[in-house]
């Protein structure tokens, strides 16, 4: 289950139109157990921000995150590296999907925030404290079915329990 | 098929209310809409492991499922060979018969085109970003994740969120040197890599009804480079008599898939190809929308030059570049690698003379495949290397080492910059 109540630090603020071969590089698309994925994570352009998470940090992203393919493992490395949500003014629509699928929750925003701040999140709300810094910030408000998938833990839990009540 | 007195629609409404089963649809509008058509490649083995994770023995319909070995082919390593194998194996359990191995097919976006597997008014869903290329056959086609694509496998169904639609009308003709791919990278660079983010695109215009199939694929594969969703170019009689070769099928009913008179756009763009665009266009490194007309790029060296990929790979990219080539050679300090998107484009290329002249030339001909466009194998780059290549990418890191440069632009200019050893309108090698 993913909770909607959320509280973390900024691991990493990133820079618009951060693509999919920035966050996971194609030469490591044989990997297809998802908890390896998070040892590619960013290593050629940020090799440093990986080893900074702790669980349950957050990425805060600009414009366009996650452009590019459609490479489930961009968002699988995010979530096993730890990361307890993505932030960002907008995201690639791909990216979105596939982060809402794996359970890892995508928030549109766009937040004043320095790494290591201390953030806390109201998905349901759809509000955004800065707690280091003293700011409050909105976010757009979560698709009904972004909920029901976020609180399922993810697509493959969901259909699992649909299937299980017979499809 | 659609009703003529529903509420006008775009092409993507039309197809996503045939699709959820109602008489019309509007942005913003969440729909169920029910999959024609679900392509996969290697990633087929994630898909696979999220499917048996879900708990179901049998897909929904094998006979709408299509797997195209197309990114590591022939296995570059063991790890490969061994997911390759696997899809073997699960493709004859689940009798996907719709199976493209190693020497029967190519990369799958040409593959589809070739064997006649999409037509208009489909949803095809596809877990490879540039799926998108299916709009030039008048289909909603888009990527998607491997996770979501066991829930398709599963359920046979997908939730969207109708996209608003962005609507390019390019008048004049394309002038000499100017091709799809200079089209397609000077609106990205106008509008930018999230310009047309989950919006659909409908291309018209003379300019567009005047391209080859071949070339108005370029334009729909290259959308994704500006967020589109889906993008379209028309339903015509040109795209009908291709599907008619590729599907020997009776496909005049499906003319009817074009937007209506009167459909509510976003936005519209209105240009004139001849007045705007005088020369080739390059995307700089290290974005698709950091675009240039040539002549603003300056002297830039390349190492390598690569045509191939799902943007730029048909048979009339390899005639240009033989066109380039003939009768002159590859640049001493330049390697020109050639990758035919498929089989059949390699053997028709081969038939019509165009690899012997790229051969003779000094170029190095690659397997159908993706290859060194997503920079896995065959053709990777080193710290400090350039390349000019007719792909679709060129992030950090894309074709190799984070140290490395990638320019994006068509056939001619790669072949041309292979000949000069740098980066050149092609008027200038082929005097």
């Amino acid at each position: 289950m993913t909770k909607l109540l959320l509280k973390g630090r900024v691991a990493a603020v990133l820079p618009e139109n951060t693509d999919t071969d920035v966050i996971y590089p194609g030469r490591y698309l044989n990997i297809t157990d998802r908890d390896q994925t998070a040892e590619h994570l960013f290593e050629l352009a940020y090799p440093d921000v990986r080893a900074r998470i702790q669980p349950g940090d957050f990425l805060v992203g600009g414009r366009n995150f996650g452009c590019g393919s459609s490479r489930e493992q961009a968002a699988a490395a995010v979530k096993y590296a730890g990361v307890g949500a993505v932030i960002a003014v907008s995201f690639a629509r791909i990216f979105y999907r596939n982060a809402i699928n794996l359970g890892l929750p995508a928030i549109v925003a766009e937040v004043e925030a320095a790494e290591g701040d201390e953030l806390a999140i109201d998905l349901e709300a759809g509000r955004i404290e800065n707690l280091t810094q003293g700011l409050e910030f909105k976010a757009a408000a979560l698709d009904p079915r972004a909920v029901e998938l976020l609180e399922a833990g993810g697509l493959i839990p969901y259909l699992k329990r649909k299937v299980e009540g017979g499809l | 098929m659609p009703c003529a007195d529903a509420t006008p629609m775009t092409l993507a409404e039309k197809i996503l209310a045939r699709a959820c089963g109602r008489a019309s649809v509007s942005p913003d509008q969440i729909v169920v809409a029910s999959i024609d058509l679900a392509l996969s490649h290697e990633n087929a083995d994630l898909v696979r492991k999220s499917f048996r994770e879900i708990g179901v023995s049998r897909v929904w319909d094998p006979e709408r499922i299509v797997i195209v070995l197309d990114h590591r082919i022939p296995a570059e390593s063991e790890k490969t060979a061994t997911t390759h194998k696997a899809i073997r194996e699960f493709v004859a359990e689940q009798g996907i018969r719709h199976f493209y191995d190693v020497g029967r097919g190519g990369i799958c976006h040409q593959v589809l085109a070739e064997n006649g597997h999409v037509l208009p008014g489909m949803v095809v869903v596809g877990t490879d970003s540039h799926t998108t290329t299916h709009g030039a056959f008048g289909a909603f086609a888009t990527g998607i994740g491997a996770t979501e694509m066991a829930g398709v496998w599963t359920e046979g169904k997908l939730w969207f969120k109708v996209p608003a639609t962005l609507r390019i009308e390019v008048g004049g003709a394309l002038p000499q040197w100017v091709s799809a791919k200079d089209l397609i990278l000077y609106i990205i660079g106008q509008i930018h890599s999230d310009g047309a983010d989950y919006q659909a695109v409908e291309f018209d215009g003379p300019a567009v009804r005047h391209m080859t199939v071949a070339s108005r694929m370029v334009l729909a594969n290259l959308s994704m480079e500006m967020g589109a969703k889906v993008a379209f170019t028309p339903v015509d009689d040109q795209l009908l008599s291709f599907l008619h070769r590729h599907t020997h099928t009776d496909v005049s009913a499906h003319a009817a898939w074009r937007p209506d008179p009167g459909a509510h756009y976003a936005k519209m763009l209105r240009f004139d190809a001849g007045t705007v665009l005088l020369e080739p266009q390059v995307a700089c490194p290290h974005a698709v929308d950091n675009v240039k007309p040539v002549s603003a790029v300056g002297s830039v060296e390349v190492n390598q030059a690569v045509l191939g990929s799902c943007t730029n790979g048909r048979l009339e990219d390899l005639e240009m570049a033989a066109y380039v080539l003939t009768g002159r050679h590859v640049h001493p300090r330049t390697r020109l690698l050639i990758v035919p998107a498929s089989q059949q484009v390699y053997l028709e290329a081969m038939r019509m003379g165009y690899l012997e002249t790229l051969v003779t030339a000094g170029a190095i001909v690659n397997p159908p495949g993706c290859g060194p466009c997503v920079g896995v194998h065959q053709g990777i780059l080193a710290a400090g290397e350039v390349c000019i290549s007719s792909t679709n990418r060129n992030f950090i890191g894309r074709m190799g080492s984070k140290d490395s440069e990638v320019y994006l632009a068509s056939p001619a200019v790669v072949a041309a910059s292979a000949v000069a050893g740098h980066i050149v309108h092609p008027k200038e090698v082929v005097a």
